[in-house]
């Protein structure tokens, strides 16, 4: 049940992006098509689950040990810089199109706040391995809604009617600022 | 403390290496075979991912020109060299490009314009002049002297003179454009470069004006159009060079008051 409610809490409640305003960049960058959205959407989950797996064993198993809690930032970067760049050949061998369609997107994980500041919850809120997973889990999966809803909203945005001066950026700042507000309606359920 | 620090330093180097060592073993299983000739193209271009080509960087072209998409000459900070190694390797013939540099057109500086009576004070940077008020010149057309081009350009290719204009080293110019985009007044215009004759004026203001505002400003007396047998064209109180079917050696240059339309030095 604790499981269910901590994959849940990260996932919608406290949703990654649309809570915390963690990960913003990739969310306007690569929200322009459902596909490669989703896409990033389950790149970006992967790495959040090896993330937080790696970050977890890394962290009580050789820096509590050592007392060498000052090197949290710089190891779970390394973490995460090594993962990014695994995931990069993978796709790579794995799909072109994707390859192309997520371009600078795809290493700029690496400095994707919401992977780092996942790492770093985990840290804080004392969670045990498989809790650590399922939060790691939910925060993936919230980021792949968020990114995804965003696309749809996105591609049927083309078509509307949008004022010169909002078109592009500013109207999809507009839309995130209003998707956030509909997901604060979750607020308070989980803390 | 020297503890701390060896334990420290040995788990972030094996940490390291660890994963150096996964990701190349990675590197080798996940490996993408892939055109080689786009590695050795890639070699051969300058490396600035300056993006003057229009592609995303020098791996892009590389990649389109491997594929057809973009001629062999398409790298201007490359030029005729890269144009011909690029060739060499596709076993192509190059049409060579003649090389593009930047003209600044306009003559007006601080010994030519006027300035206006307020005097702007701030930020030396001609995006920000343009804001406040247009800058310190009277003319609205010329150069503000504020260096925009100069920081654009990564080559120093650009200097500004004593009278506070831009000059082009054209042996250190690569062609890439980005001064002529970092113009706020679009004074800065590519041309081929043995093109010579210039009209170095964008006013568009009336004759009275353009002489009250500026010594060295094209005053649209229309005696260049009229002289002349063919190749140029008042337009808005503005000379304009057709340069297709204009001679420059029958030209009289010396009819042109303000010396506007002459001969680049």
């Amino acid at each position: 049940m604790e499981l269910i409610l901590i994959f849940f809490s990260a996932a919608i409640v406290n949703n990654f992006v649309l809570s915390y305003f963690l990960g913003i960049c990739p969310f306007i960058g690569v929200s322009n098509k459902i596909s490669s959205a989703f896409s990033m959407g389950l790149a970006t989950t992967f790495v959040m689950v090896i993330t937080s797996i790696v970050t977890w064993l890394i962290y009580h198993m050789i820096l509590l040990p050592y007392h060498l809690e000052f090197l949290q930032y710089v190891s779970f970067i390394l973490v995460i810089a090594s993962l990014v760049q695994f995931v990069e050949m993978f796709i790579k061998k794995v799909s072109q199109p994707l390859y192309r369609a997520l371009g600078i997107f795809l290493p700029l994980i690496t400095t994707n706040c919401a992977i780092l500041g996942l790492a770093l919850f985990i840290v804080l809120r004392e969670y045990t391995f498989v809790e650590g997973i399922f939060y790691g889990l939910g925060a993936g999966i919230g980021f792949t809604l968020a990114i995804t809803i965003m696309a749809g909203i996105r591609e049927e945005l083309d078509l509307a009617d949008v004022p010169e001066p909002f078109k592009g950026a500013p109207i999809t700042l507009i839309v995130a600022g209003i998707l956030a507000m509909a997901f604060m309606g979750f607020s308070g359920l989980i803390t | 403390m020297t503890d701390t620090l060896i334990v420290a330093l040995t788990t972030m180097g094996g940490l390291g290496f660890i994963f150096a060592g996964g990701l190349a073993i990675a590197d080798k299983k996940l490996r993408v075979e892939e055109n080689p000739l786009i590695g050795q193209i890639n070699d051969v271009l300058p490396g600035a991912n300056c993006g003057a080509c229009g592609k995303a960087g020098c791996y892009d072209f590389a990649v389109n020109v491997v594929d057809g998409k973009m001629k062999v000459n398409g790298c201007p900070v490359g030029g005729e060299d890269v144009a011909n190694l690029i060739a060499n390797l596709l076993g192509v013939e190059t049409d060579i490009a003649i090389k593009q540099v930047p003209r600044i057109l306009c003559r007006g500086g601080n010994n030519e314009a006027k300035n206006k009576h307020a005097n702007y004070i701030g930020p030396k940077s001609c995006s920000v002049m343009e804001v406040v008020a247009g800058g310190n010149k009277l003319c609205d057309f010329g150069c503000l002297g504020g260096g925009d081009c100069i920081a654009a350009c990564q080559f120093s290719a650009l200097i500004m003179n004593d009278n506070n204009l831009p000059e082009v080293i054209e042996d250190l110019c690569t062609s890439c454009g980005l001064c002529a985009k970092a113009c706020s007044k679009k004074i800065i215009e590519m041309h081929p470069i043995d093109r010579r004759v210039f009209v170095f004026c964008k006013s568009h203001y009336d004759p009275k004006k353009s002489r009250e505002v500026c010594s060295a400003a094209c005053i649209g007396c229309g005696i260049c159009a009229r002289i002349s047998d063919s190749g140029i064209e008042m337009k808005n109180n503005l000379a304009e060079i057709d340069y297709d079917s204009f001679y420059a050696l029958s030209f009289p240059f010396d009819k042109c008051k303000t010396k506007a339309i002459s001969y680049l030095n």
